[in-house]
């Protein structure tokens, strides 16, 4: 059912609620079986049916869709990046959020409200020019704000802080947010219109072999047979790939929480950064301020972070723009990030035939979302990368090909 | 979170910072044949466990010893922590 201003009149003096998806019966054998059904692992499905034909495809997902991070994020959406490997595979993605609703034909409330990063000395401005000329050489637009120009668009800044004063800004004004649950749900039902199955509550016990190579999974709801099988399970990576027999590899869970307060009236035009610490604002279509900051710093699988973070989230958030210490704070949560070594993804095959990756996203997950499913699928269905995708291999730590946007090193806490 | 300090007592987390995998305390050998990839391994792989794992914590904030904590990644739970110095010489001496 393709859905308009009409089908939504009529369900809803419907007494009947018509499921979006189909809850199958998973077959013994599939062509592709995707793990996880999150944001990555739907839009994986989707993209296989819809750009590459490939229609026998089985999600399968422990809990329900979208439990895990595609519903525990910040729901910004920005391609402001500054090496090669990078500015190319995020701008894709911010193409397809463009086009996303139309495209899978579902309400993701994907709004262009700009993403501004503040600066605060020369020294950082300097830093968001060559930024900002980096992703117009890639055809990305970038406009760098000088302290007045940020002050006509958030003029409740605190600008003249003795410490860190505010000089402008890098501003992305096609970045923006989405509304992080409808993206699930749409590429969801848009992979089950196309034949995909969506199996839930079916955790994956193990892997099934058949000579050197990964034949399918085994699941609480039994053995599923596929052809090929693609990983994309953020940060629970090192369990599942654990059973396939990759017991190293390069990344580390961490823990990433975010805030909102209560709702109230429309304050935040847009994304704001703080750039003299790690915090990071936006507002809620229903008033609430969503905002979050550093990883707690430790490896961690319990998706809840500590107070000591919260502490200096605010703290920031007070440094930037004290009006906000009025607002209660009414939710916290944490999600567990899959914290690679440069700091960049992996989408690649792996050693293991027939078993292919998609991981280490870090906080930018979300995002990514859209090219992450898209690239995924290329390189499922063709069984080779594509070019603009192509720097994420799994065995860049080994050539030293990182992509470490931050100039890190392998400190999977500090990028 | 309380790291229990052996020289300090109990001490909160937010004195310390953490380095990561307590790996970290075996160096491969340099001259070793297989060296380069040992030091991939070492530098940029991680077991990762869901469970119990073993980190370096420095008392940053505090007598700026290096720490063995060993916490359940699943609970936050902190199980043990011992001086990074001792257990080097354990090791050192069971070598």
């Amino acid at each position: 059912m393709r859905l308009s201003a009409l089908t939504l009149l009529r369900e809803a003096f419907s007494p009947e609620r018509t499921p979006v998806w189909r809850t199958p019966e998973p077959k013994p054998a599939y062509r592709v079986i995707i793990v996880g059904g999150g944001g990555h692992g739907l839009a994986t499905a989707y993209y296989l049916a819809k750009e590459f034909g490939v229609t026998d495809v089985a999600v399968v997902e422990k809990g329900w869709l979208g439990s895990g991070n595609v519903g525990r994020n910040t729901t910004i959406i920005r391609s402001n990046y500054l090496l090669d490997g990078n500015i190319p595979f995020y701008e894709h993605s911010m193409k397809l959020w463009e086009g996303l609703e139309q495209d899978f034909n579902y309400n993701a409330m994907v709004s262009q409200r700009g993403v501004l990063n503040l600066c605060h000395s020369d020294a950082q401005r300097d830093a968001y020019a060559r930024r900002g000329n980096a992703m117009r050489l890639h055809g990305v637009d970038a406009e760098l704000l000088d302290a007045d120009g940020v002050r006509a668009m958030a003029p409740f800044l605190n600008f003249d802080d003795a410490r860190f004063p505010i000089k402008g800004g890098l501003l992305q004004k096609r970045g923006g947010t989405a509304r992080h649950d409808a993206v699930a749900w749409g590429y969801a039902r848009g992979a089950d219109l196309r034949g995909v199955d969506l199996i839930q509550n079916a955790e994956v016990t193990g892997f099934l072999r058949e000579g050197g190579r990964i034949a399918g999974v085994q699941t609480t709801r039994g053995a599923i047979r596929a052809g090929r099988t693609g990983v994309a399970v953020a940060g629970n990576t090192s369990r599942v790939m654990a059973m396939a027999g990759f017991d190293r590899l390069p990344i580390e869970s961490h823990v990433l929480q975010a805030f909102v307060s209560e709702g109230l009236k429309p304050i935040i035009p847009g994304v704001i950064t703080y750039g003299a610490g790690h915090f990071y604002i936006s507002q809620s279509d229903k008033g609430g301020l969503v905002f979050g900051g550093d990883i707690d710093g430790y490896a961690s699988y319990a998706q809840r972070g500590g107070l000591p973070v919260l502490e200096d989230v605010v703290e920031a958030g007070m440094a930037l723009m004290p009006m906000i210490g009025r607002a209660k704070l009414l939710r916290s949560w944490g999600g567990i990030m899959d914290m690679s070594m440069d700091g960049s993804p992996i989408i690649d095959r792996t050693p293991a035939e027939g078993l292919y990756l998609n991981a280490g996203w870090c906080y930018g997950g979300f995002k990514a979302t859209p090219a992450s499913g898209w690239h995924f699928a290329h390189l499922i269905a063709k069984d080779a990368p594509h070019p603009v995708a192509a720097a994420y291999r799994l065995d860049r730590f080994r050539t030293g090909r990182t992509i470490d946007e931050k100039g890190m090193g392998p400190w999977p806490n500090l990028h | 979170m309380i790291i229990d300090h052996p020289l300090c007592g109990p001490r909160d987390a937010r004195e310390f910072t953490v380095l990561g995998d307590a790996a970290w305390m075996d160096r491969p050998d340099p001259a070793a044949p297989d060296a380069a990839e040992a030091f991939h391994a070492y530098a940029c792989l991680r077991a990762n466990p869901a469970g119990v794992t073993r980190e370096l914590w420095w008392h940053e904030h505090g007598d700026r010893s290096w720490l063995v904590v060993t916490r359940d990644t699943l609970s936050h739970a902190v199980l043990k922590v011992e001086l990074a110095e001792d257990v080097a010489r354990a090791s050192k001496a069971a070598r």
